[in-house]
């Protein structure tokens, strides 16, 4: 239950992030020459991907080792 | 608490947003050297706070122990310090990491750098104080006593005599005042992803700190089985 909990939240907020991407065309227009770079070449959201997934990895790993904890507490009472 | 959810579903939330939003944020142009770096302000200053919050309670569950000494108490303390110290040598690599590309060197012998290589090897120290040691009342007394010093030793190292000489770091001589903490220095786009970055990077390290204290309390309960 919990699980279906964490991922409808986090469902939402993907959900919800992507459409940062549509806003994104519009600040990128007024773009600023030589600073944003990484954005004109759109290499900063392979990063920005990059990083969201192993912060994902981290937290599924993270709750694994929650939910594996919680159990052996249980089954001490 | 321990075993509650909600505040682990919220730093979920809160790193999420700052992992993305912070590469996506307007940051301000100052001069033609900071520019995108600036981002890792979300991380690196984070990494710090997380730091200073996780040892203050490390040092608030020390004094606990030497009021009444308890193992809970003392494994709280040592969980505590070892995760803001792993959170000190997290701030120190991606300050190094910064630095390269923002003052031509990773270590330039900087105040401040040299401050917290100082404060974190004070409280590996306690960790070496801690495994010299076989009886766990006298382990965890003398640790409990030695906190509380390396605690305070944070304040000179990285707070006071940064400020006194002059630093590469914002806040040293000749520079103003502190970003991450007067709310008025920081641009409001940075301080939009700033805030919840601290709020989620230090829940994350209380998230590992409370799983790590979990097991072994669980080690305990089954030692006095």
């Amino acid at each position: 239950m919990m699980l279906n909990k964490l991922k409808r939240i986090l469902g939402i907020v993907v959900l919800g992030l992507s459409s940062l991407y549509v806003n994104a065309q519009t600040v990128a227009a007024t773009k600023n020459d030589s600073v944003d770079v990484m954005r004109s070449n759109g290499k900063i959201f392979v990063v920005m991907a990059v990083i969201l997934i192993i912060m994902v990895g981290f937290f599924i790993y993270l709750f694994s080792v929650d939910r594996k904890v919680c159990k052996l507490e249980k089954e001490k009472h | 608490m321990l075993r509650a959810y909600w505040w682990k579903i919220l730093c979920i939330v809160l790193l999420m947003y700052v992992c993305s939003y912070g590469f996506l944020v307007k940051v301000p142009r100052l001069d033609d050297r900071m520019q995108q770096t600036i981002r890792n302000f979300f991380f690196h200053v984070p990494m710090w706070f997380g730091m200073m919050i996780l040892l203050m309670v490390s040092l608030i569950y020390a004094i606990k122990y030497l009021n009444n000494p308890t193992t809970t108490n003392d494994i709280y303390a040592s969980s505590y310090a070892a995760i803001g110290t792993l959170f000190g040598f997290m701030g120190i690599t991606t300050g190094a990491l910064w630095a390269n590309y923002q003052w031509g060197q990773p270590w330039s012998g900087d105040p401040k750098q040299n401050g917290a290589a100082i404060a974190l090897l004070i409280y590996l120290a306690y960790f070496v104080l801690r495994g010299s040691m076989n009886d766990d009342e006298k382990k965890a007394r003398i640790s409990a006593v030695y906190n509380i010093f390396a605690f305070f030793m944070l304040f000179p190292t990285l707070w006071i005599l940064p400020r006194l000489t002059q630093s590469l770091h914002p806040g040293g001589q000749g520079s103003s005042g502190n970003p991450g903490i007067n709310g008025k220095d920081l641009d409001y786009h940075m301080r939009i992803v700033f805030y919840p970055a601290v709020i989620g990077w230090t829940l994350l390290g209380v998230w590992i700190t409370t799983l790590r204290i979990r097991v072994q309390l669980l080690y305990e309960k089954k030692e006095n089985n």
